[in-house]
This record gives structure tokens, sequence and C-alpha cells, in this order.
């Protein structure tokens, strides 16, 4: 195609491309560097309908001043990356040359807020997408099997849970699994432990996230696979159960190999998706147990007090997240790219 | 209530106030908005309100519960989204740290000759808000199963834990007790409040620096750990939705919820007539021999906007005033404890009424509080699940709210 086609064929995508995705993050990008102005404080008198005590309060004239010179704030360059609520340099630093060791040093960098979501999120991320695309395949390969008439309704119900609008979903399982719930009661009669309950322990909450993220997710998985199977040669299928392949053989060398470009999608998909895990977590009010990286920024940015530059930190930072955990499927897709172009 | 009554009350109440209430009713130019939160009392005042704005005046209303997280965005806005937010002593905070609302001594002098002075909340000499309600929280027991136990109503802590283990060691139930303490906003005011009992101060006098991490702050955290033994382990999810109906089922004898909460508990609906007659609201409790209730009184009031015009503001300020009207508070007496003198408190106001008798500390109305009601809640699950000791929890708490009031400018 010639350059001036291929211009006039993609700007339309690439100023939409410029509008809704690059300029928001340069714009969260420049937020991050910036804080709120020091608030000028003078003490006054309150009165309220108990009593009148004396307080700090802002003093609006002085701080209005500070606003209108610089209206995005006081630059603070990376000092909110690396404060405590994020990267905590100094934190981590401290519990270097204080802990004598490594289990100790970990148990602190763990209790910082940054890095205990770090660990819930990539446990989520690295359990959830294996899962999803494990589940999704055989799912695909089972209703594929299916005679013809039971396809249709088979395909719309394993759709069902990608239906469900994610908090939704997650406060209907949240009231399952509840002690007097269907799903917690049921489960204390098989393990016969009254006191069982989901919400109350740690593992059993993360195992309940993953499980719902799984829940939520193979729907995509599977309905992406299944449309891949339709496009499996007949013929090499055929060659192969000739050569007396068995049907796991068949699947192993046939069937995986041609869907192995759908299944980098997927992989794509779901570690973009898993990373910025949150809807679950609010619904199932699991935030005492499990913080995601976007908990994080949506604590910071819910409530009457917005921290606006942290938000934008962690939002920063988890896109450079994202990106570290994408690049290695990226490489993999340009080599195949390259090898096809040749 | 039948229309004779109706009309003896109304006659009543003309001849007390010699009409001087509804001398400005209805308003007939300007604009009336209102943004408020989203409870029967709150409905009640705004519903007249509304009745007070006449032909040629415009009304609209927002009830959310997300009031507080678009308040600041919609009172920024020049003219204002709304011409009055009702507020709480918390969510009063932002809009004062910003300036987006109008001092009130010119309209209160004008139109609010029936207003009490306690009404009046005053900040550096000026009226910024007109409270009407009074809320606080406070014990509930199920008078029936004290009764079985042998044991008189708590007035401490440490008396509920001695009641809680009778009620398990008699086998009727195994966690009886329950509190607000979802880890959200929540957890954080069941943490001011026991702070407030022990006599303890947020910050460092007359600065911003936190100051939790002391003994009192340990005695804090140990008390809600001892408590959280006789409640279920699912705790860390408890609200005011999940904790009323365990209530009405009737599975706690006793718990810690919001006084507006109360009359709910004891109308006709939701539970049996046994647990509801049952049910009898005892006040806060005090903990560490300390007499200052661990508990804080809350106050509900409405504000009027700076963006908008002097006639919007006349407008609104006129309609709210009618809002919490003696005829308001008449009509409904049992939803709210009302600040009017002519609310007559009922059984569901008895255990805000015992806060307030009682001395209890307002919920400080500072501009930073509201980043450290934050930071304890983000940091005491921890401490609450046994992963952390109470030092450590206090420390992580004051290096939160560091972070967080560095970044807000409150501390250098």
């Amino acid at each position: 195609m010639p350059h001036g086609t291929f211009a006039r064929f993609i700007w339309p995508s690439f100023l939409a491309m410029i509008l809704f995705i690059a300029l928001p993050i340069i714009s969260v990008a420049v937020q991050s560097f910036f804080v709120e102005h020091e608030q000028v404080m003078r003490e006054v008198e309150n009165c309220g309908p108990f009593k009148c005590t004396t307080i700090l309060q802002v003093d609006l004239e002085a701080t209005e001043a500070l606003k209108a010179d610089a209206p995005l704030g006081r630059f603070n360059g990376l000092g909110t990356y690396t404060n405590r609520g994020h990267l905590a340099f100094h934190e981590v630093g401290q519990a270097w040359a204080t802990s004598d060791s490594f289990g100790a040093f970990i148990a602190v960098v763990f209790n910082l807020p940054f890095y205990k979501a770090l660990f819930f999120t990539l446990s989520y991320t690295f359990v959830v997408t294996p899962v999803v695309m494990i589940f999704g395949l055989f799912i695909a390969l089972g209703v594929n099997r299916l005679p013809q008439i039971t396809k249709g309704p088979t395909i719309f119900a394993s759709l069902l849970p990608m239906i469900v609008t994610p908090l939704i979903g997650g406060l209907i399982l949240f009231w399952m699994v509840d002690a007097d719930g269907i799903i917690g009661a049921t489960l204390q009669i098989i393990f016969d432990d009254p006191n069982l309950s989901l919400k109350a322990s740690a593992p059993l909450t993360w195992i309940m996230l993953m499980v719902y993220g799984v829940w939520h997710s193979t729907p995509f998985a599977f309905v992406v696979f299944y449309a891949g199977l339709q496009t499996v040669p007949g013929d090499t299928l055929d060659a192969a159960k000739v050569d007396g392949a068995s049907r796991f053989q068949q699947v192993r060398y046939v069937v995986v190999p041609h869907l192995m470009p759908l299944l980098v999608f997927i992989t794509l998909m779901q570690l973009m998706d898993n990373f910025r895990v949150l809807e679950p977590i609010v619904s199932f009010s699991a935030e005492a147990k499990a913080r995601s990286l976007s908990w994080i920024i949506y604590n910071d940015l819910s409530g009457q007090d917005k921290l606006f530059g942290s938000a934008a930190a962690t939002s920063m930072l988890t896109i450079l997240g994202v990106a570290i955990l994408l690049t290695p499927v990226l490489i993999k897709t340009w080599r195949d790219f390259n090898r096809r172009a040749v | 209530m039948s229309i004779i009554t109706r009309l003896a009350v109304a006659s009543t109440v003309l001849g007390l106030t010699a009409g001087a209430a509804l001398a400005n009713c209805p308003v007939t130019s300007g604009s009336v908005r209102i943004l408020a939160n989203d409870f029967p009392a709150l409905h009640a005042v705004v519903d007249n309100a509304e009745a007070c704005v006449g032909d040629g005046a415009t009304f609209s209303k927002n009830h959310s519960t997300k009031h507080n997280e678009i308040q600041v965005a919609a009172l920024t806005a020049n003219p204002a989204e709304y011409t009055t937010k009702v507020v709480a002593n918390a969510s009063i905070v932002p809009l004062l740290n910003d300036g987006l609302i109008r001092p009130l001594d010119d309209l209160v002098a004008k139109h609010g000759q029936n207003l009490q002075q306690n009404q009046l909340i005053r900040i550096d000499g000026k009226i910024m808000a007109v409270a009407f309600m009074a809320n606080a929280q406070h014990l509930i027991v199920r008078q029936d199963i004290l009764d079985q136990v042998g044991k008189a109503a708590p007035t401490s802590y440490e008396e509920v834990l001695d009641v809680a283990e009778a009620i398990r060691a008699a086998g009727i139930m195994e966690y009886p007790f329950a509190m607000l303490t979802k880890s959200d906003w929540n957890l954080g005011e069941e943490v001011v409040n026991m702070y407030l009992g022990h006599g303890g101060a947020f910050f460092k006098p007359g600065t911003a620096d936190a100051s939790v991490n002391n003994e009192k702050g340990v005695a804090t955290l140990n008390m809600l750990k001892s408590l959280m033994e006789y409640s279920n382990p699912d705790f860390l999810t408890y609200n005011t939705g999940a904790v009323t109906p365990l209530w009405e089922s009737g599975e706690l004898a006793m718990a810690v919820i919001w006084g507006s909460t109360v009359g709910g508990l004891i109308d006709d609906e939701g539970s049996t007539p046994e647990i509801v007659a049952a049910t009898k609201p005892v006040g806060p409790m005090t903990v560490a021999g300390g007499s200052t209730p661990a508990s804080s009184q809350w106050w509900d009031g409405f504000t009027i906007a700076a963006n908008i015009s002097d006639e919007d503001a006349e407008a609104t300020f006129i309609a709210m005033v009618n809002g919490i009207s003696d005829d308001m508070v008449m009509a409904n007496n049992d939803k709210a404890v009302w600040l009017m003198d002519s609310y007559k408190p009922g059984v569901a106001a008895e255990g805000v009424a015992a806060a307030a008798s009682a001395g209890a500390e307002p919920y400080p109305m500072l501009p930073y509080m509201g980043l450290l009601h934050t930071a304890f809640f983000q940091e005491v699950p921890d401490f609450l699940q046994g992963n952390e000791s109470a030092e450590q929890t206090l420390a992580d708490v004051e290096a939160a709210y560091t972070a967080a009031a560095k970044e807000q400018g409150f501390l250098q």
C-alpha cells in the first residue's frame, strides 16, 4: 500500500488514539509529578451544637493565592513515586539495613501498601490467567463435540458469567458464600465445621477471589477458542486419525498448534484484565485481606479526601507493570510475525 | 394521623410560633437545588423544604449516599450545581477547606429567628451551617437474653466483654456481639470512637502531626480486638446493612450501631415481635475506667453554596428553614434526634440523648482528620487479623497518614 493511502486510511483512528488514549495518559503522568499546595492554616474558634473548641482551619485567602499562582500544585518530581504509599525507597532501604534475615526483610516490605497490593495482583494474574485458558480450551473442545441441537443453548449458558456485570456477579456470589448463603452453608456441612467462613480467613478469601476471576473470564477464552476450533483443517485431523493418533494426541499436535495465535491473544487480554483486578475485591468486601493496585487507585479517588497525585502515580506504575508483563508475549508475537513475513 | 389531630397540631404550632416560620413561604423567585444524603430523616427535611417552593421559583433535589464524592466538584462549579448541601461534621470539612460555602450570618438574622443558638455552627465567629439533627453510635441490647444470663445492661466495654462471655458460656450464642467494623470508613469510625473513649488526642496540639502511637492507642486496638473475639469472624465485612438484618433475625444480643438506625429496628417490619420488644437502646459505653463515652457526636445540618446568586441563597435558606420547621419535627418525630425545641424524644432517641448527656466528644472537624480516618481503616485490619503487633499497626497508621498529609499539603 502506498504511504499516502495508508496515512489517509489510518488518520481517523490515529487521531482518536491520541485524543482518547495518549493525551489522558500524559495528563495523568503530569499529575503524578505534582502534589497539593501547602495548606496555610490558622487557629480558629469552632462552635457546634455540643461545645466550642479551638481548631486549625485552612486559611482560605492565603491558600487561594498559592493556588492561583500555580494551579497544578507544587512540583514534587518523583517524590510521590518514592514515598511510603508507592515504591517506598526509604522504608525498603531501612528494612534492608535493619532486618537480620531475608524473611524479616520480606515481611517488612509486604507490610507496605504498594508491595502488598503488587503481591496479590501478581498472584491473582498468574493463577487466574492459565486456569482460564485451560478451562476455556476444555469447554470449547467439549461443546464442539456436542450434537448440533444442544450446541446453541450450551453456548448461551456458558457465556452467562461474562454477561453478568462484574460488580453484580461479585455481590451475588458474596451473599451466596455468606455463612447463611447456599454455598457457604453447604461448605460448612461438607467440611463439618460450623465456623467455616470464606470471608474470615485470608487464604480462603484469596481462593474465593481467584475462583470468581476464573468463573468470570472463562467464557471469554471459551468463545475465542470455540471460534478457532471451527477453522481447524479437517484434512489434517483425518490424516492424524489415519496415522492412529489418539484423541489426546490430536488435540496436542493438531488443534493446539493451530490455535496458538489465539492462545497468545487470550494471554495478552487476560494478563491485562487480571492485572487490573478490582470489582471482586469491592463486591466481596475483601479489602482487608486482598488489595490490588487498582483498588489503591480506587481508594485514593473515592471518599471525600481525594489524593490525585497518589492515584496518578499508582496508575503510571500499573501501566508500567502491564507493559513489563506483556513484553515477553509481545516479543514472541513480533518474532512470529517476522518469521512469517520472510 | 386524622385530619382533626392534624388541624389541632397545626393550629397549636401557629399559636406557638405566631406563624413566623411560615412568614416567608412560599418563595416565589430564585432556585433551590438540594444535595443530601439518602435516609428517611433527610427525606422529611427536603420534602418540607420543597413544600415551601412556590410558583416562580425552581426546585430540584438529589438524595445520594455518594453525596460526599460529588460535593466538592458540584459546588466548585460557578454557578454551583446545588444551592445547598446537607452536611455532617466530617463532610463539611472539604467544603470549608475550599471555601465553597458562604457565611450565613445575614440570612440567619433575617430569616432565622426560630433557630436555637446551639443549632448555629460557628467557625471563626461566622455561622457556616445550621444543624438540625444529632447522631451517635451506641450500644443496643436484647433484654430477654441479658435476663437469661442474669446480667444488667453494660455501661462499659469491659462489662460488654463480661456479658458476651456469659452469653457464650450459657451456650445461647457463639458470637453475641457486633460493631460496624467493615474495613472501610466504618472501621475507622470505631477506632476513632474507642480512642476518644480512652481520652486520646489524635494530633500534637496546634499541629497536623498525628500522635496515636501511644499507650492509649495500644489500649484502643487491644479493646477492639478483645471485642472482636465475640463478633462473628466475618466482622471485617460488617456495616449497617449487614448488622441490621442479623439483629432482626435474632442472631445478636448486643450491638453498637448508629442512633439513626434504632428506629428501623424497633418498628414492626423485618423482625419478630419478641425481638422488637426485647430490643433496648442503652447508650454509649465508657472504656478503661474513663468517664468520656467511647463514641463521637455527630450533627447533620445544611450549608449554602458560595458560588450562587444572593437571590438563590436567600430562597434556599428560607426553604431549608421551612424544611426543619416545627411542623416537620412533629410529623417526623421518631425519624431522628432533632435539635429543634419542638422535638419530643422517644425510645429510639434514648441512646443518642445518653451520648449527649454523658458528654461525648464531637467528631473532630479538622481539615486533615479524614486522612487519619482513612489511615486507620487501611492499617488496623492487619492488627485485628492477628498479623502484627499493635505498636507496628499504629506506626503504620502514622506513616500512612504522614504520606497522605504531605501530599495534601498539611505537613511539610
